[in-house]
């Protein structure tokens, strides 16, 4: 297996999510389209529609902001390159910023300059979980800044926990309004600390939409809740309507006897995702995005639009 | 929700038509301005300087758009809107300082421009989030650039647009604001929710 696999793999990752919406997101907003009844609102939709459509088309980015990159890591422990793979996530970031491209968006917070190539500290974020295996599993997520600012974390009164939370996730909502480009993706935690929370809350929206969490008790907290938002009437674009989330994912943590964190961390409808899977075989499986969605590597020129 | 198709520049009688969840395509002059025009406008406005181009009865456009250059043309990659409520202080001030009729933007503005926009005649309109490569496919040619210095997604960029939209007017100039509007139906509801939440 050569060292480059990991670079290519995650290039090609970076392209599909900037590109191409992960097919569970399509299917759920031709679905919010079918059953919005306000006309306003499913003016947005079809907008929507036909906005993934031209991107595909034209090989370019769904938004022009192509947001902050996080990796999520599963790597297998005898994976072989698995000392490579974080400079190797570098180089891939700084490679399709120039060729998909992704807009710059890393910002040293005490210069205010801009890094030009979307790397920097902690950027992109790396999130690793070991196990077991000899594979590496890499999920890319592209996240805009207008979804990532309705984010919000409390620590709730823990006597009155779920109760709390749930008024927690309508106020939420209801204060974001317009602003993260609904309809909206939700992740939301509690229990935990309160980075675990943030952090579970977030790796909800990896979790494929429509599938409900296999904890019963759980899946019937999300469908209560998808439903309360789905009442608002914030509506697409927040200009009134029945669809303001496409799927609320809700996980949790253990936690102090003293304390009830809760953490909702929104996507936009652009929730831009892929996932691949590198054998220590050297194959590689794309998990999230259909093969014929590749078009080629992104090293070579002219992959980019027109 | 009546459907209108316009050419710029606008009049001050094409504007007054404009009700609120009206559908909006706009053929003519568009010209994109974020936080750092913005503030330059004003500049201009406060001084009595012209601004680098006559823009009554034009349109303002909160985009930062992503452009590339090829053989000596500027081609529009993505241009979609980026949130308005940044703009807010600035508005009312070049809606009567420069003749702006209108605003295209996502997420809405506030009472200030509200007011103005009935005040002077002026409106509003919302075009989708994200839907960048929509809003770039419209756009036919960049008739020009200024303020390059300000860096490219600042820049005053002028753009000739063909059937731009669907642009929804969110607020018109006969004092009706939708988000607003949906503000107050949503907090109408709140109490319901809440009791179907079982708190
Ligand atoms: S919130 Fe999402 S869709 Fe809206 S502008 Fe930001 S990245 Fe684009």
């Amino acid at each position: 297996m050569h060292v480059n696999l990991v670079e290519e793999t995650a290039c090609n990752l970076l392209k599909q999510a900037a590109v191409h919406l992960p097919e569970d997101v399509k299917k759920a907003l031709i679905r919010a389209y079918n059953s919005e009844e306000s006309e306003v609102g499913k003016s947005q939709l079809e907008a929507i529609l036909k906005n993934i459509e031209l991107a595909e088309e034209n090989q370019a980015p769904i938004c022009q902001d192509t947001g902050t990159i996080t990796f999520y890591i599963k790597a297998g422990s005898d994976f072989k390159m698995l000392r490579h793979v974080e400079e190797a996530l570098v180089t891939a970031v700084r490679r399709a910023t120039r060729h998909v491209p992704l807009r710059p968006n890393a910002i040293n917070p005490i210069n205010g300059r801009n890094s030009g190539d979307n790397t920097g500290r902690f950027s992109p974020q790396t999130i690793w979980e070991v196990v077991a295996g000899d594979f590496l599993e890499l999920t890319v997520m592209l996240k805009g800044g207008g979804s990532e600012n309705a984010s919000a974390l409390s620590t709730l009164l823990p006597s009155d926990g779920i109760k709390e939370l749930k008024k927690f996730v309508v106020e939420t909502v209801v204060r974001a309004g317009a602003q993260p480009c609904p309809p909206v993706i939700l992740g939301i935690a509690f229990g935990g600390n309160v980075d675990l929370t943030m952090k579970l809350a977030k790796k909800a929206l990896l979790r494929p939409l429509g599938k409900a969490n296999p904890d019963p008790e759980v899946a019937r907290l999300e469908a209560e809740l998808m439903d309360a938002v789905n009442s608002t009437g914030i509506g697409p674009m927040g200009l009134g309507g029945r669809i303001t989330t496409l799927g609320v994912h809700v996980d949790y943590a253990y936690r102090h006897p003293a304390t009830f964190p809760a953490a909702v961390a929104f996507s936009c409808w652009a929730l831009r995702r892929a996932s691949a899977r590198i054998n220590n075989d050297g194959s590689v499986e794309y998990l999230t995005h259909r093969d014929d969605e590749l078009y080629g590597h992104v090293s070579s020129e002219n992959t980019f639009i027109r | 929700m009546a459907m209108y198709h316009l050419k710029t520049p606008l009049s001050d009688s094409e504007i007054r038509l404009l009700k609120v969840n009206d559908v909006l395509y706009i053929s003519g002059l568009v010209v994109t301005a974020r936080d750092q025009a913005h503030k330059r406008l004003l500049e201009h406005v406060k001084t009595g300087k012209p601004p680098p181009m006559d823009m009554s009865g034009l349109a303002i456009y909160h985009c930062g758009p992503v452009v590339k250059r090829e053989n000596e043309k500027w081609l529009v990659v993505a241009a979609g809107p980026t949130t308005s409520t940044r703009m807010e202080p600035f508005t009312a001030d070049l809606i009567r300082g420069l003749g702006v009729k209108l605003i295209i933007g996502k997420g809405g503005m506030g009472v200030k421009t509200t007011e103005a926009m009935s005040q002077y005649g002026a409106v509003y309109a919302s075009f989708t989030g994200g839907a960048a490569v929509l809003a770039a496919s419209l756009i036919k040619s960049v008739k020009g650039v200024e303020w390059l210095d300000l860096g490219v997604p600042e820049a005053l960029w002028v753009f000739e647009v063909e059937r731009f939209g669907p642009l929804i007017v969110a607020i018109d100039s006969h004092g009706r604001n939708l988000y607003m509007e949906v503000a107050n139906k949503v907090e109408a509801e709140r109490s319901q929710i809440y009791r179907k939440l079982g708190l």
